[in-house]
């Protein structure tokens, strides 16, 4: 590893200036929140920058709050404290899953949902959670603040869409009314210390009838980024749930799945397996339409 | 015989010695030294699978910030062919030589090319960019198949095949055929009811020890040296890394440091010389400390293999006639471990009508190393596999038919000797017996059985037992401690002196410390340096008679030795009390100087360890994901000197062959290399991967060990892949012949089911 700067800016015009002064100065700059990606890809040579800026002392990154109609959760909560929030807990039982499964505990102590998001691994667990579940990305600009959905906040592998000199801050969802339900499965070797061969997360809403009103349907590790599968979701809208929903649901998600052949299974695998989550996950998030969540 | 033995101690489980130290951190392990002065040490490895090295440049390495020295090949001496001897691995000391560095050819991707000692880790690194080496590459031959075919390009040009009825006329990549049999075997499959015949296959494996290999090196300037390093062997270290730099053995002295970890694969060396001609040149110690990476790339790893079987079984389960073919892969130098494959494949069972033929193939991969039961899981794999496949065409239990034909005390064993008291029979009742097989299976869980075995070994080790002036105990030997041996040893000792544990205790010392012992491994430690301890404590027990006759003033026949201390023989008309250890310690300097026992030995008598394992496990019809739901290790230890450890040896075993059944592999691309290089994507299980290692043990004492003691540490990985596999193979509805049994190639037989 080679040496670099650190410095820990305490507020968000502290912030927003030294990004301005690191961005003239033409420092290679990287962004610290939980480090779990970074400080392993500094250490294999991956990423070395001349600046690292810790954000955590910036409290609107630490946020985790709800406000109204809407859950915050700022870009350097970590992820331990993310899960048990009760909120998480209760409303999104799905994203809480993804967050337990980044890592160890240990790891979670430290690893942040905002980091989970901006190193944009197309297998990255909560990324698919936090689409399916239409959260937003606020980003820190030059001049102000931008919002992103995090569906178009991944731009590729590894790749994200902030602008140099921009910061993500927070993730923020709206909190989901009744009669919904939210659920994220990844199907892997091992049972933890894993990495998603494909990761599917959803969210459903059902209808006073018990019909369901709106599916989003997210799938990971079967792109270059994780995404929104449209076709699942209208698989299922104005269906209560059926198998024959599902096995069109799971056609639909295989349909767009475009997944490649490596050392963590080959593409038709993949594919199959995505179609497999998918059916599951969508019959979780039902159950729970029924049974769990809160309001 | 300890059968009727009334143990005091022996049985007991008591807390280890080190324990304390390891989990508080204190404990000291490969990386941990450090000297002053000291630099660190980097390798530069191929880039190659296969290659011709053209040149070699290191002139701007040696020129750039921070760096001391540079070593190549060309630095080594050459070293002759010569057979290792009480290693675990086996091989040759020219090939082990040619593995530490490659000269000439680089023959896997991964094999260091040179080396480089600077004042820090970054700039030893930022040297070996600067190193250039101009290759005219090869193409890599990465499988057993592509190693034999016709046209094969040649990982050694020399190479002659040994074992031959018609001694090789050209060179090849087959290393060496074994070939052995007995009997008539076509009239032994004539006379079967059932022929079971299938090709098996194993993946290429690593041990998966945490400690990744560590080592400081410092060379003096009267050329003698010193080495601290995390090994199975200070004595081996010794040995291999004098003949690799063509120094007398006795100018190198070995200090082994706690260990993390061998599993076999710390029998051998790969930094040990490179950082002792490293501080040659620049005269300062350097430390060399591998990555996880360099691990995976440069060590280990267990041969795959592939093997061909074929077994007759009589309607009531008899076996006819069995024959094997097996090819296992050696890696990029000759030494795999398919010798002693041949001799387990069949080992369980009486079987008059056999032939085996072992294939010892080059491949442009890692040299394999020892991995618990060198060569042993492998071949049963296969046996196993097709035993349970009998049993299940047949209609017979897969327990009953093991019993129908397992070996026992007086048989001869098919790769020569006559068997001595064995727990075949035994662990196959209790087997039979066990809540986990007596017990209903849930809905769609496949229960797999096998057996393991592993012949065990006795070698040569030696001891001391020192008295200290307060009654307490020392005893000294050079086996560094892997699975406990330091609490056995202590517990054998104080139960033939007849002192309390806690009153000994044990030095894991260096090889100017500790006489000659052989590598920890082969199951040895416990049998055979315990043998050792048990001898060098009667020493000190005769010398308690020995000097307590003398205060008494009788004959030293007029003693005896009972419950730690020397007594008058009952009838024998002394006025005396008994003499405790402590009380002779006392003493020592009026009766003769300091009470020290010794021993050194080649122990003989080691007993063979056979195993039964039981394994309960779920596929995922939709995924092929297998869940193990429980799993059962019965093996007999002969006698179970400290139980705990006997069952974690059994747990580890269990843990680390459901590995290799389920997930474990090296991933080559097209060009060889290993894309998998680490622990995220080589899947070792995790514990949330595993149900609770239920264990029992079978004591049928080993006569050759003078508390009935026979190696546990091997045969526990033995049996797993197998009582896996056919598990799988049971709740899949489907024969799963090759390894690893991962979703993908689970899901794949379930579509062709």
């Amino acid at each position: 590893m080679q040496g670099f700067a650190y410095e820990a800016p305490s507020s968000l015009d502290a912030l927003r200036a030294r990004l301005a002064a690191a961005q003239g100065a033409g420092e290679l700059t990287q962004v610290l929140a939980g480090g779990t990606d970074l400080l392993v890809q500094m250490k294999q040579g991956q990423r070395a920058p001349g600046l690292i800026l810790d954000i955590k002392r910036v409290g609107e990154t630490q946020a985790l709050t709800v406000d109204g109609d809407w859950l915050t959760i700022g870009a350097s909560v970590p992820a331990a404290k993310a899960k048990a929030f009760p909120l998480v807990a209760e409303a999104f039982p799905g994203l809480a899953h993804a967050i337990d499964l980044i890592g160890s505990s240990q790891i979670q102590g430290r690893a942040s949902l905002g980091g989970n998001l901006c190193n944009a691994s197309p297998a990255g667990d909560t990324i698919p959670a936090l689409i399916a579940n239409g959260f937003e990305a606020q980003i820190l600009t030059a001049d102000g603040l931008r919002t992103l959905p995090v569906e178009a906040f991944v731009t590729g592998v590894g790749k994200n869409a902030l602008a140099s000199g921009e910061v993500l801050l927070a993730l923020k969802a709206p909190v989901p009314g009744p009669r919904s339900g939210d659920a994220y499965q990844r199907f892997t070797p091992r049972t933890e210390m894993d990495i998603a061969v494909v990761g599917v997360g959803a969210r459903l809403t059902l209808d006073d009838a018990g019909v369901i009103a709106s599916a989003c349907i997210a799938l990971g590790a079967v792109a270059p980024q994780a995404f929104l599968a449209e076709a699942a979701g209208a698989a299922l809208v104005g269906t209560r749930g059926e198998p024959q929903a599902l096995e069109a649901a799971a056609a639909a998600a295989m349909a767009v799945a475009k997944p490649i052949s490596d050392k963590r299974g080959s593409a038709d695998f993949r594919r199959r397996i995505c179609g497999v989550l998918v059916k599951r996950v969508v019959a979780q998030a039902l159950e729970r339409c029924t049974t769990g969540g809160t309001k | 015989m300890s059968e009727a033995m009334d143990f005091k101690v022996i049985g007991t489980r008591p807390i280890r010695p080190d324990g304390v130290d390891k989990v508080t951190g204190r404990a000291s392990f490969g990386a941990d030294f450090s000297l002053p002065g000291m630099l660190e040490g980097a390798v530069l490895r191929s880039p190659h699978a296969h290659a011709r090295i053209k040149s070699i440049k290191t002139d701007a390495a040696l020129a750039a910030s921070g760096v001391k020295a540079v070593v190549t090949g060309a630095d080594f001496p050459q070293v002759a062919a010569g057979a290792i001897e009480g290693g675990e691995g086996g091989g040759d000391f020219a090939d082990l030589a040619g593995n530490v560095i490659a000269r000439g050819k680089v023959r896997y991707h991964g094999h260091a090319v040179a080396a480089v000692a600077a004042q820090s880790r970054a700039q030893a690194l930022a040297a070996l960019a600067l190193i250039e080496v101009e290759y005219e590459t090869l193409p890599a031959v990465l499988s057993l198949d592509a190693a034999l075919a016709e046209s094969a390009p040649l990982i050694d040009e020399g190479l002659m095949t040994s074992g031959l009825a018609e001694p090789a006329t050209a060179p090849s990549n087959l290393a060496s055929v074994i070939e052995m049999g007995n009997g008539d075997l076509d009239a032994g499959f004539a006379d079967a009811a059932l022929i079971v015949e299938r090709r098996y296959q194993t993946p290429t494996v690593h041990q998966g020890y945490i400690e990744p290999h560590a080592c400081v090196g410092r060379w003096g300037q009267d050329d003698q040296a010193m080495l601290w390093c995390c090994t199975q062997g200070a004595f081996d270290v010794r040995s291999m890394t004098a003949k690799v730099l063509g120094q007398p053995v006795g100018s190198l002295k070995v200090i082994p440091s706690e260990i993390g970890g061998g599993f076999g694969g710390k029998t051998t060396v790969y930094l040990e010389p490179l950082a002792l001609l490293l501080s040659k040149k620049s005269g300062r110690p350097v430390r060399m400390v591998m990555t996880r990476e360099e691990v995976f790339r440069a060590t280990g790893p267990a041969s795959a293999a592939t093997i061909d079987l074929r077994m007759g079984f009589s309607q009531d389960g008899k076996i006819t006639a069995a024959e094997a073919t097996m090819a296992y892969e050696a890696g990029a130098f000759p030494g795999s471990p398919v010798g002693p494959g041949t001799m387990c494949v069949f080992a369980p069972y009486r079987i008059a009508n056999f032939r085996i033929k072992g294939m010892d193939v080059l491949v442009n991969k890692p040299k394999a190393a020892a991995y618990r039961a060198p060569g042993a899981p492998q071949a049963l794999f296969a046996t196993e596999s097709a035993m349970d496949e009998a049993a299940d065409k047949l209609g017979i239990d897969p327990i009953e038919l093991r019993l129908r034909n397992a070996v026992e005390e007086g048989d001869s064993a098919i790769y020569g000797p006559k068997f001595g008291p064995i727990g075949l029979r035994a662990c196959l009742e209790a087997a039979a017996a066990h809540p986990h097989y007596t017990k209903a299976k849930d809905a769609g869980v496949g229960r797999g059985v096998a057996v393991g075995f592993w012949f065990n070994v006795g070698l040569q080790s030696s001891a001391e037992v020192h008295i200290n002036e307060d009654g307490t105990v020392t005893v000294i030997e050079g086996n560094p401690d892997i699975g406990g041996s330091r609490a056995s040893m202590a517990l054998m000792a104080a139960e033939t002196l007849g002192v309390p544990y806690e009153s000994v205790r044990v030095v894991v010392a260096d090889t100017e410390t500790a006489g000659f012992t052989n590598v920890t491994g082969g199951s040895r430690v416990t049998f055979a340096t315990g043998m050792a301890v048990v001898e060098a404590s009667k020493d000190i027990i005769a010398q308690c008679c020995s000097r307590a006759a003398s205060l008494w003033s009788t004959d030293e026949d007029m003693v005896e030795w009972r419950d730690g201390a020397v007594h008058p023989r009952p009838g024998v008309n002394v006025e005396a009390k008994p003499l405790s250890l402590k009380d002779l310690a006392g003493k020592a300097g009026r009766t003769g100087g300091p009470l020290l026992g010794k021993a050194s030995l080649n122990a003989r008598g080691a007993g063979p360890g056979f195993s039964v394992n039981l394994c309960d496990a779920l596929v995922d019809q939709e995924t092929g994901q297998v869940q193990v739901k429980a799993f059962t290790a019965i093996q007999d230890a002969g006698k179970a000197i400290h139980p705990s450890y006997v069952e974690g040896q059994l747990q580890g075993g269990a843990v680390q062959g459901i590995g290799w059944a389920l997930n474990e592999e090296y991933v080559y691309s097209p060009e060889g290399v290993m894309e998998n290089a680490g622990f995220l994507d080589y899947r070792i299980p995790v514990a949330s991967d595993l149900p609770m290692i239920d264990t029992q043990i079978i004591e049928v004492p080993n006569p050759g060990h003078p508390y009935g003691v026979r190696g546990v540490g091997e045969t526990p990985i033995v049996a797993p892949l197998a009582a896996v596999a056919n598990a799988v193979s049971a709740s899949a509805g489907v024969r799963m012949t090759e390894l690893p049994l991962s979703p993908p190639r689970v899901l794949e037989a379930l579509d062709q089911a």
